[in-house]
């Protein structure tokens, strides 16, 4: 801590930081461009200049950029001194030289921090009568849109770019004031992380693409905190809504998850809420092969109940994609022992022993933040980029950290961004990834191409040489050994070790590798970590709350055991081979499938309910870590469209289970589900405070859903009725339809819809709602973490697999795929836009064998042709096959591909 | 002054040339030229030895002290020749080495591209060997692993000879492993740059010889904590490297004594001037000689021209007037008139010159050179320009002096985030200062909107 001096006034602040930041936490308004909280200072754009003076008897002074200056003890500045005033004024104008007058038409009017730093500095007249300089744009693919000529050449963009997230097609160009930000080609930017870039540009040069179509201003979107619900990393999200429909999803500053940056999985994946196919109302089918008829919701529930209670055994389905309290109620609906998980056998074997291992290594999970602050981490079959997207990030810098170790012996601040870079160059803290083809990680790592079991028995040979007692890998060739031990002493060297796996590859030996590593760390150095990646937004939760596999649910129904089924936000046939689920639903009499897609599962179904997406409806999620995190309603379907009847799964499943009882389906709110959800489970207990409940009041008021400048409330449902109903009534939260309602930041929270503050209308005034910038949310960061570290005693695992032998058979080898990969994202344009073109990764050896070369195409029985891609250290024996490409398919199912032949596939 | 160098206008190929004849040049009292020919020819290694060469490094690493080398620097007080006169010395102590810092580099700027500015390639194209020779002392002082002449591009002369001299120290042992039986290694390569003002400004340099943008860094941290690479590094100017033998040589006090009574600035300085005068070219003079004396030596102005102004040391020095001619050009004293000695080499102003037109010359340049990254030298310096060029046009308005006050003012030491912008600002306050008249002519007009009347690009 640190008593700095600002316009005659005391401070405390953290001495660590630089001025500005210290400023701005504590509340100080002082403009600036070029510094972001997540990447430090550069200090070139000169907007944050102060006075600073000597000491007491120093009346003169100087200026300085405040990025630039320590916030060290008894430092003396003004903020408001005239000449820094002035100065400030004179950067802006400059900066205003070339920028056009286009807010008007300008997507990033509104939420725009140049406007804001603009009005701050006082800036309203032009003096430079000259031509302004312009310049062209480039078409950089679905995501973003570019416009340079509002560019004010603050480097944000590729030191967040490349610097930041490693990417490389992104560059500065050019000098004096013609510098220009593109790629040297037209064409897509192919970091993950792209989307980010309509954050981090001050202004309108990098905007969102999937909102230009159907463009709203910020102040006219309605918001809700949510969580992203394409992985299992729990970004917290502000989707914004209007006219029924998501307009675009902006961050939404969690100090421990996400903090200022998400995938763009996350960030454009949101399309399926939009689509027009939505089932909109309950839906009858009297045969598989019929037209569906649509029914009203009285009709459809008595129907369904009438029928469910003829039947012998209803199965119910849950989802690893629906919130636990949908989860909880199909579970009350059909009994503990007839509910399923949904999850396929295996992944669900993995997901348990991840929660154990979660809990019985020793080494606590570390929070996506705290990732960052590991200083050698081992990857053990993982792809963190392609399966947990953000997370990808945390990692990277976790190895660029080592720079911020080596700045620090020679005086250099963590602040200090482009210096650190400078001095650590090319030196990392160790990363090794142990996984069979290229990572976006690759360029700050060591890889090892290894095919699942040598993974394992990599991971086995590594806890070993850590801890004897850990059982020996036999016929351990010499480069594995080496191998092992290369990662072993980085990881004992290191003060805090962290070891990442996951469910990715389906392999308990992997797992049960990480988690021999994991413990024989813990042994050595309490301070590591252990990260374990699954695959959706509840995997964690559902893994928690337990039930049958989806494969006992199949054989079920397949073995006449049960004759009606309800299904949950779910697509079988994603999980398992059509032929097994075709099986099992055309053994049940009745199948309720509730979805907010029309999924193939949906197509099966005898009745359909229209659920709600995480957009329509609430509830709570568990990611990675064990965090339960709320997400929120954002809009009321049925207000703009009265013919909706979408509502959450939760409810429909209450409905039906008062139906079941011959009650009248009373109103429940989600308290009232959440708390029995968390009754009904132990795991679950915490989750009740993941949020407050809907009788949350700050000072007496709601929160609010709009910002308060929300225009056009009382016209916007002219087009059906020219009176204006009342606001839908949300009896689940505790906000409330309307502008009306507290949206402020001086009241600490946690659930934080809309980032507003006056004079800060863009992503920055996020500066506002946190304990310190870029630290943690004043009311504290929201979700509340389930899985703990447990004391008692955890046998090492023996499960080492057999060194491979030559087989003849290729095996498929799923690769986690962020643009594909997820069910609900895949069915959104831009990610379909983005999703790689067919293809399979096979070795040397292995296309020899089929008799094919790079390029030429194969197919598996009727599945699209797909490009084949030699790889020259692919392991043998297994053909490389991205995620979503091939439903139901097992991760090491035996494949027969063929070759295509003749004309085009 | 002999006959037997030719004017430098007659020639028809311009060669750097000193215009000193060897008879006025002896080791006491011109360490940096006393050894070059009157013929202009490069002294190659064997005439270099002849004439004491590499007896420094002989020294020095027969002394085996490099914290000596420094401290004979710091008390000789070597002030950087490039323009910034900061002590050669002082930076070198600076330098981080021991324990487990890595052996870092020592760089020669020989970016040499301030306009009017000629002294560097002299040194480079007709006496290589003292280069080295004052790049090893310097490696070994900094003990830095390796050394890059960061040179101008266009100097392909310069190139030529550098290599040939690296080649012929390398194969007599001056340069590569264990230099003269002393167990120290240091190697130089020189690396050609691509042309760009900023690349001379020494962190911009080291970005460019890193393969970056040739944007400055900031400072702290300094090269000497983390340079090129990251490692300690330093940069020095040639002529600057250039004096560190005859220091090691001869001493401190030798060194200091070389200025007289002059200036408390030790050394010599290789003057010159360029402009309108009988006979631009360089002296090497005591440290603290006379702009009046300098120009005497260049023979006056030329066909009976009035002198008007002048810039002490190139583009990016303030104007001084002819009542400044007797003033000594030292750092300090030229400081002390709101300008800077800069790299010593005067440009002279006729009265008929246009200070506006001269202006917009210069501030076309410091524009166009701005490596953009800062704001106010990106965007500011460009609108000085547009603001000069309807200056020149007489499409001034009122209000566009006080802007170009304003202006210079904004592009002050300390505001900018390298030197470059100041160094634009420096010529732009004084031309105002001492000559407004003539800029408020070029208002024409009285104060309109913006944009009412668009210019096109190009024109104004």
């Amino acid at each position: 801590m640190a008593i700095i001096h600002v316009d005659g006034q005391d401070y405390e602040v953290n001495g660590a930081q630089n001025l500005l930041q210290a400023c701005l936490s504590l509340g100080l308004d002082i403009p600036y461009f070029c510094w972001h909280p997540a990447m430090g200072s550069v200090g070139a754009c000169r907007q944050c200049a102060v006075r600073q003076y000597k000491d007491e008897d120093d009346d003169k002074g100087s200026l300085v950029m405040s990025c630039m200056a320590p916030a060290a003890d008894q430092t003396r500045i003004s903020i408001e001194d005239e000449e820094a005033k002035a100065f400030r004024a004179s950067v802006v104008e400059w900066l205003m030289i070339n920028h056009p007058h286009d807010c008007p038409v300008c997507e990033e009017g509104g939420h725009c921090h140049l406007q804001d730093m603009t009005v701050m500095t006082g800036h309203d007249r032009r003096r430079y009568r000259f031509r302004k300089r312009t310049r062209r744009n480039q078409e950089l693919g679905p995501f973003i849109a570019h416009e340079m000529n509002r560019c004010i050449t603050c480097y944000r963009c590729v030191r967040f770019y490349n610097d930041y997230a490693g990417g490389t097609d992104l560059g500065a160009f050019g000098a004096k004031d013609n510098v220009y930000f593109g790629r040297y080609a037209e064409g897509t930017l192919e970091s993950p992380f792209a989307g980010n870039l309509t954050e981090v540009c001050p202004t309108g040069v990098f905007t969102d693409k999937s909102h230009s179509e159907q463009y709203t201003r910020k102040w006219d979107l309605q918001f809700a905190p949510s969580v992203c619900h394409q992985c299992s990393m729990g970004c917290n999200i502000s989707p914004g809504e209007r006219y029924g429909s998501i307009r675009r999803i902006e961050n939404r500053y969690h100090g421990e998850v996400n903090g200022y940056f998400l995938c763009d999985r996350g960030r454009f994946g949101y399309g399926y809420v939009n689509r027009s196919d939505r089932p909109l109302l309950p839906e009858w089918r009297q045969q598989p092969d019929e037209e569906p008829t649509t029914l009203e919701v009285d009709t459809a529930l008595a129907r369904i109940t009438d029928t469910l209670r003829h039947s012998q055994r209803v199965i119910g389905i849950g989802s690893p994609r629906a919130s636990l309290e949908s989860n909880h109620q199909l579970r009350e609906l059909v009994g503990a022992d007839n509910f399923s998980t949904g999850i396929e056998a295996r992944e669900q074997a993995c997901l348990a022993l991840m929660d154990d291992l979660q809990r019985t290594t020793g080494l606590h999970t570390p929070t996506p933040r705290q990732i960052e602050n590991h200083d050698a981490i081992l990857v053990l079959g993982e792809d963190p980029v392609q399966s947990a997207g953000r997370l990808g990030l945390n990692m990277r810098q976790a190895a660029l950290s080592r720079r911020e170790a080596m700045g620090e012996k020679i005086g250099i601040p963590a602040w200090n961004a482009e210096a650190l870079k400078t001095l650590g160059q090319d030196v990392y803290h160790p990363l090794h990834i142990a996984w069979p083809t290229a990572t976006e990680l690759d360029d700050v790592a060591t890889r090892y191409p290894l095919a699942p079991e040598e993974i394992a028995r990599l991971g086995f040979a590594v806890a070993h040489i850590i801890d004897p007692a850990a059982p020996v890998v036999d016929n351990l060739d010499p480069a594995t050994r080496d191998t092992a031990q290369r990662i072993a002493d980085d990881l004992m060297a290191a003060e805090r070790p962290l070891v990442v796996s996951g469910g990715s590859l389906v392999s308990d030996s992997v797992l049960q590798a990480a988690g021999n590593i994991a413990q024989a760390l813990a042994r050595r150095a309490r301070q590591g970590g252990l990260v374990l990646i699954r695959r959706e937004a509840n995997s964690t939760g559902l893994s928690l709350m337990g039930g049958q596999t989806l494969d006992w649910a199949m054989d079920e129904l397949t073995e006449g055991r049960a004759d009606a089924v309800v299904v949950l936000e779910n697509d079988l046939y994603q999980r398992l081979p059509a032929q097994r689920v075709d099986q099992a639903l055309a053994r049940a009499d009745i199948r309720v499938v509730l979805d907010h897609q029309r999924t193939a599962t949906l197509a099966r179904a005898s009745f359909t309910l229209p659920a709600a997406s995480f957009a329509e409806g609430d509830g709570t999620l568990v990611n990675l870590e064990g965090r339960a995190q709320r997400f929120f309603q954002v809009y009321e379907p049925g207000y703009l469209r009265p013919e909706a009847r979408i509502h959450e799964s939760w409810r429909w499943l209450h409905a039906l289970a008062a139906g079941l009882r011959r009650e009248d389906a009373t109103d429940v709110n989600l308290d009232e589900i959440t708390a029995a959800c968390a009754e009904a489970h132990p795991a679950l207990t915490g989750m009740v405070e993941a949020a407050p409940g809907a009788g949350y009041r700050i000072e007496g008021l709601r929160l609010a859903r709009e910002p308060h400048r929300y225009s056009g409330r009382t016209a916007m449902r002219a087009n059906l009725s020219v009176s204006e109903p009342r606001p839908p009534q949300d009896e689940d939260t505790p906000f409330a339809f309307s502008m009306e309602g507290y949206s402020g930041f001086d009241h600490p929270r946690q659930q934080v819809a809309f980032a507003w503050a006056p004079g800060w209308n863009s992503p920055q005034a996020w500066n506002k709602f946190t304990d310190e910038v870029g630290g943690h949310l004043s009311g504290g960061d929201p979700g509340i973490r389930l899985i703990h570290r447990q004391p008692g005693h955890r046998d090492y695992s023996l499960r080492i697999p057999a060194a491979a032998t030559a087989e003849n058979t290729l095996r498929a080898l799923v690769l986690p795929s962020l643009f594909g990969g997820d069910e609900t994202s895949a069915r959104a344009e831009p990610i379909q836009q983005r999703m790689a073109t067919p293809v399979v990764i096979l070795c040397h050896i292995d296309a020899e064998a089929l008799d094919v070369h790079h390029g030429d195409t194969l197919v598996l029985g009727d599945s699209p042709a797909m490009t084949v891609h030699e790889q020259d250290d692919w392991p043998t024996g297994w053909a490389g096959l991205p995620a979503g490409l091939l439903p139901g398919l097992a991760q090491g199912e035996a494949l027969t591909l063929s070759k295509t032949t003749g004309g085009e596939p | 002054m002999s006959q037997s160098i030719p004017s430098q206008r007659q020639s028809t190929q311009y060669r750097s040339r000193l215009l000193q004849p060897e008879t006025e040049r002896s080791a006491d009292t011109h360490p940096l030229t006393w050894r070059l020919r009157d013929d202009g020819e490069a002294v190659w290694l064997d005439e270099y030895l002849r004439k004491d060469g590499y007896q420094s490094v002989r020294k020095a690493l027969n002394e085996g002290d490099p914290q000596a080398v420094i401290a004979n620097m710091k008390e000789a007080n070597v002030r950087g020749r490039g323009g910034a006169g900061f002590s050669a010395g002082l930076k070198w102590s600076l330098t981080l080495q021991g324990g487990d810092m890595p052996r870092g580099y020592l760089i020669c700027n020989a970016d040499e591209m301030e306009p009017g500015t000629f002294k560097d390639r002299l040194l480079m194209e007709q006496q290589p060997h003292l280069l080295i020779e004052g790049m090893i002392l310097g490696a070994y002082a900094n003990n830095s692993f390796y050394g890059y002449i960061f040179l101008r591009g266009e100097y392909v002369e310069s190139a030529r000879v550098l290599n040939r001299a690296i080649d012929e120290a390398r194969e007599a042992g001056w340069l590569g492993p264990d230099i003269n039986g002393s167990g120290f290694d240091f190697d130089i390569a020189v690396h050609t740059g691509a042309g760009r003002y900023i690349c001379g400004e020494e962190t911009a340099l080291i970005n460019s010889l890193e393969g970056k943008r040739a944007n400055p860094r900031a400072k702290p941290p300094f090269p000497g904590q983390s340079g090129a690479w990251g490692k300690p590094s330093v940069v020095n100017n040639v002529e600057t490297l250039c004096n560190v033998p005859a220091v090691i040589l001869n001493g401190a006090d030798w060194y200091q004594g070389l200025s007289g009574d002059r200036t408390k600035d030790g050394g010599t300085k290789l003057y010159g001037v360029s402009g309108p005068v009988e006979k631009p070219g360089l002296w090497e003079l005591p440290m603290g000689t006379t702009g009046a004396e300098i120009l005497e030596r260049a023979g006056g102005m030329r066909d009976n021209r009035q002198l008007k102004a002048w810039l002490p040391g190139g583009a990016s020095t303030g104007f001084l007037l002819p009542e400044h001619l007797d003033l000594p050009l030292d750092f300090d004293t030229v400081g002390k008139e709101g300008s800077r000695l800069g790299t010593g080499l005067l440009t002279v102003v006729p009265q008929e010159m246009s200070m506006v037109a001269l202006m917009r010359n210069l501030e076309e340049f410091f524009a166009r050179e701005s490596c953009g990254w800062c704001t106010p030298c990106r965007d500011g310096l460009p609108w000085t320009v547009k603001l000069l060029q309807a200056l020149e046009h007489g499409q001034g308005e009122e209000g566009d002096i006080e802007l170009l006050d304003k202006l210079a003012a904004d592009c002050g030491p300390g505001l900018t985030f390298c030197a470059h912008a100041p160094g634009a600002a420096m010529p732009l306050e004084t031309a105002l200062r001492h000559f407004r008249h003539e800029f408020e002519q070029g208002v024409g007009k009285p104060r309109g909107e913006a944009h009412e009347d668009p210019i096109p690009v190009g024109q104004v």
